[in-house]
């Protein structure tokens, strides 16, 4: 075979590979926005769920899905910012910091089902939290935080060390050049890393079952009093989330239109996501832009 | 490549005030020795140009004098400035390092506007008044020779500016902490030939208020820009002396062959 000929064939085979990647992503996304939006009203995602009877909504599920969103990032931001900023900007790269980078990998990979247990275990029972939105925001902060981590320190580490010698040649101490240089000029990829972990933390449903529970009880919406227990900002009560709601709906639902209501809220659930996915390339473009002041890049 | 006798040098004593001098100034990477011995008085409100081959130590010498070496290196020997040793482990590196103002090889900006990245360290010092901040701004650009290419879009972000204009706002920015002291770590090798042009312009105007000491690869640069030339060779300071007599009659061997070219 010729060289032309050979790098040919390899292009076809590539672009094969890519084809079907992105076929089976269609076919997945259009599946389940044709199976699911016929069933979407605005009914649907204002009015609570119904246990037995036809006709319920999901109204209370999107709320907790989106409240333990918020909590879980107000707990895990935090502590990543500090992890990737002591990782990339302080840590000397010796066999300590080696361990770390693997203990925050081990931690990425553990099953979010053994997540789910150990915060089961520890903060409902040990801890007497119950099935509570906090009990599940720490256990989603344990499934985030590496992920966070590791994408934070991926936007630190492509800031050039020039900026943290032009610091330091201007007499800043170092945390004056990270906290006033360096996380400023990283913020659109710190911004971009944050939103796409909120779309995997929005869809987790299995280290939430045994922690945030599977209940969704009635909760007055105009009620601002967090302390109040029926709240809907009580961060004590428990909450079934979207993910969690489509796993129960499809193992136990009794109600007779089960299938389109699991079918309603998987639409909605992706396209939420999805539109984290947009909204975290739209917000990293224009604060790129912001920060460097080129319109044509 | 020829072998010189490292040890033998040819070091004058500049007429005039001195401002910085270092004193058997050694310079240790883990056990890697990158300076050896370095003694030498930099004349003041002069340019001092240290010339020398690739790894011939003359950024690591540089980068030593204002302490940027601090978590790199081993520095030891005595760097003296107004009568205080500054390589001294007591010392304050943070306004030893506002007195001794850097620029590097590639221009630095921050991802920040033009009027951020002059008053982002003033205002880490301290400062607050808005007319300070703004005279500060004002005063350094016009000594950087970019006021009037920049005075109405100071709010804009230098990121937006030209290579060239990007080194001399980086200039501005190292005069805005109003040093005595410029060290500058071949400012002009990424510059196109104007730009680099309008950089020694710069600096030669500078040198009426600052001591400017400067590293460059290029010997035409030395020749035009400096007073004094240090040559340094495999982190050995092998002659100084004023630059004419560098170029035109040098008193080593060593100095002799890199300027001629038959260096290697």
């Amino acid at each position: 075979m010729t060289p032309t000929r050979l790098d040919k064939v390899a292009t076809k085979v590539i672009e094969v590979f890519v084809a079907c990647v992105v076929l089976i992503l269609l076919f997945l996304l259009s599946t389940i926005l044709i199976q699911g939006v016929p069933h979407l009203s605005w009914h649907f995602l204002t009015s609570p769920s119904q246990s037995f009877a036809a006709g319920g909504g999901i109204v209370d599920q999107l709320f907790n899905s989106l409240y333990l969103l918020v909590l879980t990032l107000l707990i895990s931001l935090p502590l990543a910012i500090g992890s990737a900023v002591y990782l990339n900007e302080y840590a000397s790269d010796n066999w300590l910091t080696g361990l770390l980078r693997t203990a925050i990998e081990v931690l990425s990979s553990l099953p979010s089902v053994v997540v789910g247990l150990f915060g089961y275990l520890l903060f409902v029972i040990h801890f007497h939290f119950g099935f509570s939105i906090l009990s599940g925001a720490i256990a989603l902060t344990f499934f985030n935080l590496p992920l966070l981590t590791r994408s934070i320190e991926g936007a630190l580490a492509a800031i050039s060390d020039t900026q943290r010698e032009a610091g330091l040649a201007l007499g800043l101490s170092a945390w004056r050049t990270i906290r006033g240089v360096i996380l400023p000029a990283a913020l659109p990829g710190i911004v971009t890393g944050v939103i796409l972990s909120a779309g995997r933390v929005f869809g987790e449903a299995a280290a939430l079952i045994y922690t945030a529970g599977q209940s969704a009880p009635v909760v007055n919406y105009t009620n601002w009093n967090p302390l109040s227990s029926d709240s809907f900002l009580n961060p004590m009560r428990p909450a079934e989330t979207l993910a969690v709601h489509i796993w129960k709906v499809n193992t136990e639902g009794v109600t007779p239109d089960a299938v389109s209501i699991s079918a309603g809220a998987s639409a909605v659930l992706i396209i939420v996501i999805l539109l984290f996915n947009f909204l975290a390339r739209l917000i990293g473009r224009h604060l790129y832009r912001k920060m460097t002041g080129n319109s044509n890049k | 490549m020829a072998t010189y006798d490292l040890t033998a040098h040819h070091i004058i004593e500049p007429g005039g005030p001195i401002a910085l001098s270092t004193e058997k100034l050694q310079v240790f990477y883990g056990r890697q020795q990158a300076i050896f011995d370095a003694t030498l008085n930099f004349p003041a409100n002069q340019i001092t140009a240290l010339i020398g081959a690739s790894g011939s130590g003359k950024s690591t010498y540089l980068r030593s004098l204002n302490r940027m070496n601090d978590k790199v290196a081993r520095v030891t020997g005595k760097i003296m400035y107004q009568e205080t040793n500054i390589n001294d482990r007591t010392i304050n590196v943070y306004a030893v390092r506002r007195h001794l103002g850097m620029v590097f090889q590639r221009p630095n900006p921050f991802a920040k506007s033009i009027y951020d990245n002059l008053t982002f360290a003033l205002k880490a010092t301290g400062i607050k008044s808005r007319t300070i901040l703004d005279d500060r701004v004002e005063q350094s650009l016009k000594e950087a020779a970019l006021w009037e290419e920049v005075k109405e879009d100071l709010h804009k972000s230098a990121l937006a500016l030209s290579g060239g204009q990007q080194q001399r706002l980086c200039i501005a920015r190292a005069l805005a902490t109003q040093p005595e002291i410029l060290l500058l770590d071949e400012p002009a090798s990424a510059l196109d030939p104007i730009s680099t042009a309008k950089i020694e312009v710069t600096l030669k105007r500078l040198v009426e208020r600052y001591t400017i000491i400067i590293v460059t690869h290029n010997m035409q640069q030395a020749a035009r820009l400096s007073s004094y030339t240090a040559f340094l060779h495999l982190g050995h300071l092998i002659e100084f002396d004023k630059t004419p007599t560098i170029f035109q009659n040098p008193e080593m061997t060593a100095t002799q062959d890199y300027i001629t070219g038959n260096f290697g």
